[in-house]
């Protein structure tokens, strides 16, 4: 069988029937409801919360506040500082002042209106630039400064070098506030189960993580919460840590009231708390030589946390990493800071900080290229990483294939990028209309990296009957990560698909394997599966060699026959039977450990990732001369992805991370002002619509990863990081109008 | 026939007599707490992103902002409806389970209904025509690509002379 063929997605017919059962479906007897109620400042301190006349309300069970979590009130995944209910301080408007709990939903909402709130309200630091200030008053709870990381890169003396160069590019770019935008908003159920254990059903995308989270509210062992998690409507990186904390509140509430309780978030409750894509400055010196050589970059990058810390340091990680692009640069100085401000906070979001430094870096390459008299393709091809080359962190490319070439080439031949670069309009309009094309090239490394323990579990169990149940600690986002094991598993044990079942996981069932993030899916997940099944493999062979009368290493497992080619074999179901009378079981746990990587915090240096996904995407536009308006006539991407296990899913991912991007170049804009989110519902906060976007092409570019078990990279967020510049560049192509900051707007009046 | 005669809806082709209470809210609520079809999806309340889309005579709506006294008497289509008793998927299920325009599936019982709306207008639409049609129909997956190839496979199968 050819997996790469057709299209699987085990739960497409639930999905397409309606009758997926999504956190908000899910209906239990004796549920309550809850409903959070929020702060109406957006900095103050001394809290207060009056909550009598809501507990008098009709229908009421409980109304919660700190005071009344058992646990931590403050937990995070790096610094312990998100608030479950906020306590003392306000530090955004997005702040849970409490909790109430009825019987009905439409109860609880009419008690949330009779909580008090009285605080004393402070003025509010609303932009990283005044957070730095000496005299900004503090906002991280025992810290002494409003720093919240400041990451470094030093590769030998960048002022030296790019004293030395021919053209010194001195650029600054700007990126906003973006919403993650899943179309199912934030829902939990919790269950107070007979046991003692909180059971919880949950729209987020890191059970595991949800689990620490409810954990701490709870004051609870990890073994004491069980989460599950139903099909999940969307997260893009976006459901952590507030998704979390929804399961947590969940959670308190249940215990409180000793029944089920559903917490399940409006659109506007989401978008007011849920933390978002950091918003970055960035100001890049970038050195070129006469001959075009990008050899040296002097770089800052100051971006906004808001009122949390929750994953910013990794974020900028990756940015530092990414900083120079997929080019080899010799001298580098990067310093990038984060700071705390009263905004909504900011997080993990699909491309988590390479969007932001791809849509400067790769605008840097055309503006170089036009001064110095190349093309784009040519600037790109002298920089590139080649095979054996050595990134920006000091980490030489020998471990796979670097493919910037191939996915360069395939963008060029199927765009016909040459020929519409030299018939761009460069702002000579015709008909009113502008037309440019415009690319980007990126290197992206793929899993968790020196950002944390990378290392996945897959446990393959198989029934008296041949069916086999498969369980992997990574899990559905929706892009199809449990089909793609299903499909490795069939592959490796050479099985029909319809002898296999995906376990209904959940956090007590198989251990910690780390979070669906990273564009770790597939590799992590499908690699742990491989191997799972390799270990059964090798168990099954060892325990029927003897029978087949064969040496167990020549056993394969071939189109439902286990046996010597040619020779002696059993079929699956009687190799599994023989398995059982043997009294062993066909189980096997395995795990796929990531190769090791490393990083040195002071000079930027290191073995950052074990792989690089190489991808580059190209857009076509028309500026509208009188209007401004920019119209998307094409995007196309071209993605080294490894090896694609389940082809039309593959695309889809890349298809929707172009779609995204463009609402990052073209539509988008959280209106955060005054620490307050303006545009608090899909109305208003405008994310691409079907009519908005074109046709799209993807090429899929294989060569198969020999780090990864099944050959597989990923694709979820190599997919997002390059339209924005490949938009902007097509933009300046068209109008001769260079656009810095995002979203992109062009003033009709600069177009004459 | 007036008053409390008028009390009642049809959902997938059953009468559902209504009281006072229920006759009131909107038609996504009824729908989700009193029948329990939770193929609607509520994903914003404010008729924006078109995840609740169902069929009321026929025409695309959203029951999120559809008020119960503007449903009565009239023949509701849920995304349940579309299922054979044996189980059989309509067209338009088939082509996007085929067509891999199923990702996180919230918007897909929305985007199902938008199309059959469509469909039941047109035997032959344009990409462009399905663009427009979906257009109230907010993904955040797929970027409506495979969405649109599901749709013009489903108008191929199911008007096939066209």
């Amino acid at each position: 069988m050819n997996t790469t063929d057709g299209v699987f997605r085990y739960d497409a017919r639930a999905k397409a029937t309606g009758r997926a059962t999504y956190a908000a479906d899910i209906k239990l007897t004796g549920m309550a409801h809850a409903v959070p109620v929020y702060t109406r400042f957006v900095r103050a301190r001394g809290l207060r919360v009056e909550v009598e006349a809501a507990k008098a309300a009709p229908g009421v069970l409980a109304v919660l506040v700190a005071a009344d979590v058992s646990g931590q009130v403050r937990y995070g995944q790096i610094e312990p500082d998100y608030p479950v209910l906020a306590q003392d301080l306000i530090n955004f408007e997005g702040e849970v002042i409490a909790l109430v709990v009825a019987r009905t939903r439409a109860q609880a909402l009419a008690a949330a209106a009779l909580v008090v709130e009285e605080a004393e309200e402070l003025p509010p630091l609303l932009d990283p630039e005044s957070a730095l200030a000496p005299a900004a008053p503090l906002l991280r709870l025992g810290k002494k400064d409003n720093i919240v990381n400041h990451g470094k890169m030093r590769r030998g003396d960048a002022e030296k070098a790019l004293a030395g160069c021919e053209l010194v590019l001195d650029e600054r770019f700007s990126t906003q506030f973006i919403e993650h935008a899943y179309m199912e908003p934030e829902a939990a159920v919790a269950i107070p189960r007979p046991d003692g254990v909180m059971e919880i059903h949950g729209s987020m995308q890191h059970p595991f993580s949800t689990r620490r989270f409810v954990a701490a509210a709870l004051g609870s062992l990890l073994a004491g919460v069980e989460v599950f998690n139903p099909p999940m409507g969307g997260g893009f990186g976006g459901k952590d840590d507030t998704a979390a904390l929804v399961c947590a509140r969940a959670a308190l509430a249940a215990r409180a009231v000793r029944r089920p309780v559903k917490l399940v978030y409006d659109r506007e409750w989401s978008m007011r708390e849920s933390y978002k894509r950091h918003p970055y400055k960035l100001h890049y010196r970038a050195g070129f030589g006469a001959d075009g050589r990008f050899r040296a970059a002097s770089i800052d990058m100051l971006c906004d946390s808001g009122a949390y810390t929750s994953v910013t340091p990794w974020v900028n990680w990756r940015s530092l990493v990414q900083c120079c692009g997929p080019y080899s640069v010799a001298d580098v100085r990067t310093d990038v800071y984060a700071a705390a401000t009263n905004n909504v906070f900011t997080g993990a979001m699909r491309g988590f900080g390479s969007p932001q430094v791809n849509f400067a870096v790769e605008q840097l390459m055309d503006m170089a290229a036009e001064r110095l008299g190349l093309s784009p393709l040519e600037i790109r091809r002298i920089n590139m990483l080649t095979q054996d080359g050595e990134t920006i962190t000091g980490q030489k490319l020998d471990g796979h294939v670097v493919s910037l070439g191939q996915v360069l080439d395939a963008i060029v031949r199927a765009t016909d990028f040459e020929r519409k670069f030299a018939a761009s309009s460069r702002g000579a309009a015709r008909d009113g209309t502008l037309y440019g094309i415009g690319l980007a090239l990126s290197y992206r490394g793929a899993s968790l990296g020196a950002e944390g323990a990378d290392f996945c579990s897959s446990i393959v169990n198989c029934q008296a009957d041949g069916s086999v149940i498969l369980d992997a600690a990574i899990h559905e986002n929706g892009q199809g990560a449990e089909s793609v094991q299903m499909l490795v598993l069939a592959e490796e044990l050479g099985i029909p698909l319809e002898l296999i079942r995906r376990q209904r996981s959940s956090t007590s069932m198989i251990p910690d394997g780390g979070t669906t993030v990273a564009t770790r899916g597939t590799i992590m997940g499908g690699g742990a599966v491989a191997v799972a099944a390799r270990e059964l493999k090798s168990l099954m062979a060892r325990t029927l060699a003897p029978k087949l009368g064969v040496e167990s290493d020549r056993v394969v497992f071939r189109s439902g026959r286990v046996g010597v080619e040619g020779g002696p074999g059993l079929s699956w179901e009687e190799a599994v039977a023989a398995m059982f009378a043997e009294r062993i079981y066909p189980y096997a746990f395995g795990t796929f450990r990531a190769p090791k990587v490393s990083w040195d915090e002071e000079t930027g240096q290191g073995d950052a990732y074990f792989t690089y996904v190489y991808s580059c995407q190209a857009a076509e536009v028309e500026v509208d001369a009188a209007t401004g308006a920019v119209r998307l006539l094409a995007m196309t991407a071209a993605h080294d992805v490894g090896r694609a296990i389940n082809r039309a899913l593959t695309m889809g991912q890349a298809y929707g991370g172009m779609v995204q991007a463009a609402g990052m170049a073209l539509f988008e804009d959280l209106a955060v002002k005054d620490g307050r989110v303006g545009n608090r519902n899909l109305d208003r906060y405008k994310i691409p619509r079907a009519r908005d976007v074109p046709d799209l092409r993807c090429i899929l570019v294989e060569n198969a990863d020999p780090s990864s078990p099944t050959g597989a990279k990923g694709i979820g967020e190599p997919a997002i990081e390059l339209m924005a510049p490949a938009i902007a560049n097509a933009v300046y192509n068209a109008t001769g109008l260079r656009c810095r900051d995002l979203p992109i707007r062009i003033d009709p009046k600069e177009l004459s | 026939m007036s008053g409390d005669d008028e009390r009642f809806i049809m959902v997938n082709g059953i009468r559902r007599e209504l009281t006072g209470a229920q006759a009131e809210g909107s038609l996504l609520e009824y729908l989700r707490e009193e029948l329990d079809l939770t193929g609607a999806k509520n994903g914003c309340g404010v008729g924006a992103c078109g995840a609740c889309t169902v069929l009321v005579d026929g025409q695309a709506r959203r029951a999120c902002i559809t008020k119960m006294s503007s449903a009565l008497g009239k023949e509701i289509v849920t995304i349940e409806g579309l299922e054979g008793p044996g189980g059989e998927l309509h067209p338009l299920q088939q082509a996007f389970i085929e067509s891999g325009a199923i990702q996180c599936g919230f918007c897909t019982p929305g985007m199902i209904m938008s199309s059959l709306a469509l469909l039941g207008k047109e035997k032959r639409p344009s990409r462009e025509r399905i663009r427009q049609a979906i257009s109230g129909n907010l993904c955040r997956c797929t970027g409506y690509q495979q969405i649109v190839d599901a749709v013009e496979l489903a108008a191929r199968r199911m008007y096939p002379e066209a």
